[in-house]
């Protein structure tokens, strides 16, 4: 992608309208003059949504809140890419340099059967928050713990884990699949938890009930084309999916060998 | 004829070290089976809120949540970055919990109470053990032991951290412990909704009404307790570090029913942000602090030099942490590192195209640890860096300028963490308890989890206990009243149809704030500050612009309910800062300055939290006073030379 640099920019948008769940949407085409290349792509949207105010109009909802590329709140696919052409970067993050004068941007909500869109470019990810209840988690109360350093873990396992548990959950890995497959998301947490020693007996009970909560709510199947890896805005690898398949095959044969 | 009132924070008595044991023992207790039989509204789900609901719910307490994002792990407790305090003393360099208790004492400038900081430092350690437990991936040693680093304000290594990712990640312990009470039914967790009011029937807290910000609906909640874990109110400036909906509505719409709002103008400007580039900015990012571990700030020697850093020689660079404070040198408390950064801007010495900003610079650590050992340290923050600035930090200096990062200030509460309304417990940064005037790094993690999962359980038990509770249904005429109170405000918010979107309104009250109530304050600023507040906010009420309507998501009329207790909330901070004619922490007052101008305290007669009671529209409030006493930390100038 090239760089702009300097100047002011002017670019035709099309960005998805749908007024609520029950209405079918279009794509409605805007036209925006005097963006900064220094602009966030969010910044971009609320000069948009200014406009429309001052005109009268409805402005775009669209989810968003910590601007910094952590929440996972914000959730656009920006030329068909979720979170846009920048590879590990939210929509937050991304900026108007890596655009043109002139380029044409379309913008959708991420599409997916679990994931209704509630209006314009917002989505319902409880589905997500229904999955971790199922069983993301450790089975341990607020009380008296041992002493911190009384787990030790190698320094490699704290690394993949916490390299597992940086996902934001903001459901683009779903996005970029053609099965809308949330297999990225659950492996991670499933992963995160399975690598260290506080999570792994719990584990294949785990990886059972997660893996059916994400069927039963609606969620594709894998198949190996690793878009969702690809798109994953924190670099989530694949191989958590690896992980995840060899903790459910434990289960499901229901052996610990 | 108004009264002042002398507040009792119901402080235990005996040495500091025994009075929260000492409390727990002594506070009543709810059996086991009658637990059940009480319900409580937990609104926020950031650390303070889920750790509270998910401890609360572990005990047996029927729990709500309520957040306004679309899930509870969004809270923006998630973009922390640094880490968490502990005394763990796992580096063997001296730390202890009465260190760590000193520390944040001093480092909060003496406007903290005693007892409530004693207890902070107390569980702190229990905090590190609970997180561990749920598997919270901190970082190890290669024996694989917990690692620990440094931060602004301590001589000692007391931060545990996981990557530049600290705060995600304990939220997301946090918030997996509250699912796993989703998953046993205990707790009900309601998304997209925001507090729009507090309920109160016959002067206990006993609901709230909010918001659902996709039906435009209003929902009228009861239960036996409330509790705001609602964050600060930095947002206030417009340009923060907060998330864009963060906001102060919930505890300033309690203040509006009688709980007092205490010390409002204790903000905290964190030094290292990435400097304003342009109108158009929506919001600012921190640069974690852990940064100064390796980072040296520096300006220009000569006045306007406008070479690149690069360009400019060793001797021509100013260092002016290090030579002004030669023991604490680039790790000074942030209240002193911001005002420092602002003073070299405001006597020419800034860099960049405004002038306002100073340099981090990572070269002397890049020679000495090699660029990967950075990179492991900090290369997430180095990332984020350039892309918001395309700028290579690895090569040239990062620029960095104070921005408002948190409050100190917030609902007044009592040792329980119980407000002076029954029933109304704050919790987190939305109450004013542990930090004083200025809160050190790596302590709001430490306090938002104390209370959460240490103190509220204990103290909600306790009012359960002693108090008589009366069945209360939502049909009762105050939820009522108060639901069509709320309906009718944006009802109102959205029938004014001007000709200026809340945004504007938004940017005219921070650009007030940032130079009037900002890093320097003065009665003459304060003043006409409180001037310019109220002309906004008439403005306000004539002219904003909300489209849309109210039965579906409007984000215009959110951000307008949010901005309307912006504008009352400021002149609130404006009021206090006025009042508080001395410095401290990270108030400073012009006239209140030692010779070298550093931040004079006045203990004499300031030594006490303000505590604001509302009055009704258009009268002064009441402000109200807890003496603060100090039986164990000296009261002495603070020095980090």
């Amino acid at each position: 992608m090239s760089g702009n640099k300097a100047g002011s920019m002017s670019l035709n948008l099309k960005v998805w309208r749908q007024k609520n769940a029950k209405d079918k949407g279009a794509m409605v085409d805007y036209k925006l003059d005097g963006i900064s290349p220094d602009m966030s792509f969010l910044e971009m949207m609320d000069e948009l949504n200014t406009k429309l105010v001052k005109e009268k109009g409805d402005s775009i909802a669209f989810d968003h809140d910590c601007r910094e590329g952590i929440c996972g709140m914000c959730s656009m696919m920006i030329n068909g890419q979720a979170h846009g052409p920048e590879s590990q970067t939210t929509t937050c993050q991304l900026h108007m340099r890596k655009f043109k004068d002139g380029d044409t941007i379309v913008v959708e909500p991420w599409r997916a059967k679990a994931f209704p869109v509630l209006k314009d470019l917002m989505v319902d990810r409880g589905a997500f928050d229904q999955i971790i209840a199922a069983g993301g988690f450790i089975n341990v109360n607020t009380g008296n713990p041992q002493d911190a350093n009384a787990i030790l873990i190698g320094q490699e396992n704290a690394e993949l884990a916490m390299d597992a548990a940086a996902c934001i959950g903001c459901g683009a890995c779903v996005a970029s699949c053609k099965n809308a497959s949330a297999m990225l998301f659950v492996s991670a947490k499933i992963s995160q938890l399975a690598l260290l020693p506080q999570g792994e007996i719990e584990s294949e009970a785990r990886t059972q009930a997660m893996v059916a909560k994400m069927d039963e709510l609606g969620f594709g199947n894998c198949t190996n084309e690793a878009e969702c890896e690809a798109q994953c805005p924190k670099g989530i690898k694949i191989e958590n999916i690896a992980r995840m398949n060899r903790e459910w095959f434990k289960g499901a044969i229901g052996s610990r060998n | 004829m108004t009264t002042i009132k002398k507040l009792d924070g119901k402080v235990p008595t005996g040495p500091v070290q025994e009075r929260w044991k000492s409390h727990k023992f002594h506070m009543k207790i709810v059996n086991a089976a009658n637990k059940r039989k009480y319900s409580v509204i937990v609104v926020g789900t950031g650390l303070a809120g889920a750790s509270a609901a998910a401890s609360l719910a572990e005990l047996g307490y029927e729990v709500s949540t309520f957040c306004i994002q679309d899930s509870p792990r969004r809270a923006h407790s998630i973009a922390a970055q640094g880490g968490i305090n502990g005394a763990k003393n796992y580096p063997n360099d001296g730390d202890s919990v009465y260190r760590l208790f000193y520390d944040t004492v001093k480092g909060g400038d003496y406007r903290a109470r005693e007892s409530n900081v004693y207890r902070l430092a107390e569980v702190a350690n229990s905090i590190i053990d609970q997180c561990v437990a749920q598997g919270v991936p901190f970082a190890r040693e290669y024996g694989g032991t917990l690692s620990n680093r440094s931060f602004g304000g301590a001589q000692v290594s007391r931060t545990f951290y996981a990557r530049g990712q600290t705060g995600q990640q304990l939220l997301l312990g946090a918030y997996s412990a509250m699912m796993k009470e989703v998953h046993n039914g205990k707790i009900k967790s309601y998304t997209r909704r925001e507090m729009v009011e507090l309920v109160m029937v016959e002067g206990k807290a006993r609901g709230i009404i909010v918001r659902n910000v996709v039906t435009g609906e209003f929902e009228k909640y009861v239960a036996d307790a409330v509790v705001l874990a609602t964050g600060g109110y930095g947002n206030v400036y417009y340009l923060s570090t907060n998330a864009k909906a963060s906001n102060a509505s919930a505890a300033f719409r309690a203040y509006k029913k009688g709980a007092y709002f205490a010390n409002p103008c204790f903000t905290q400007i964190h030094p290292t942000c990435i400097p304003v580039s342009g109108d158009h900015q929506s919001k600012l990012t921190l640069m974690s602090e852990s940064l100064r571990n390796d980072g040296r700030v520096w300006v220009p020697k000569i006045k306007g030099d406008k070479r690149p850093a690069t360009e400019i020689p060793e001797s021509e660079r100013d260092y002016f942490l290090e030579r002004i404070y030669p023991s604490f040198g680039n790790l000074v408390p942030r209240d002193v590192a911001s005002r420092n950064a602002k003073n070299m801007s405001d006597s020419g010495f800034g860099v960049s195209a405004t002038g306002k900003a100073v340099y981090l610079d990572f070269q002397a650590a890049i020679k000495r640890d090699g660029e990967d050992k950075i990179r492991s340290k900090y290369g997430n923050l180095f990332e984020m860096y350039q892309r918001i600035t395309d700028d290579n930090p690895y090569k040239t200096p990062m620029m960095i300028y104070p921005a408002i990062h948190y409050t100190m200030g917030g609902l007044w509460v009592d040792y329980n963490l119980m407000s002076n309304i029954p029933g109304l417990f704050v919790l987190g940064e939305a109450n004013f308890s542990d930090h004083g005037a200025n809160r050190l790094g790596a302590s709001a993690l430490m306090q938002g989890l104390a209370d959460g999962y240490f103190v509220i359980p204990y103290t909600i038990g306790n009012y359960f206990a002693t108090e008589k509770f009366e069945k209360v249904e939502t049909t009762h005429p105050e939820f009522e009243k108060s639901l069509t109170e709320s309906k009718n405000k944006f009802d109102k918010l959205l029938a004014i149809n001007g000709n200026k979107t809340v945004d504007e309104f938004h940017k005219e009250l921070g650009h007030v704030m940032w130079d009037n109530v900002g890093m320097a304050r003065n009665e003459v600023g304060l003043k006409d500050a409180i001037s310019k507040i109220q002309a906004i906010k008439a403005d306000f009420w004539k002219n904003v612009k909300v489209t849309g309507t109210n039965v579906d998501i409007n984000t215009q009329l959110e951000k307008a309910g949010r901005v309307a207790d912006f504008l009352e909330l400021g002149e609130l901070m404006a009021l206090d800062a006025l009042e508080r004619k001395e410095s401290c922490g990270g108030h400073f007052r012009e006239e209140s300055q030692t010779e070298e101008g550093e931040a004079k305290r006045d203990d004499e007669n300031f030594c006490h939290v303000a505590a604001w009671e509302y009055q009704g529209e258009g009268v002064k409030p009441i402000r109200n006073i807890e003496e603060l006493n100090f039986e164990n930390v000296k009261l002495t100038q603070r020095s980090y030379k």
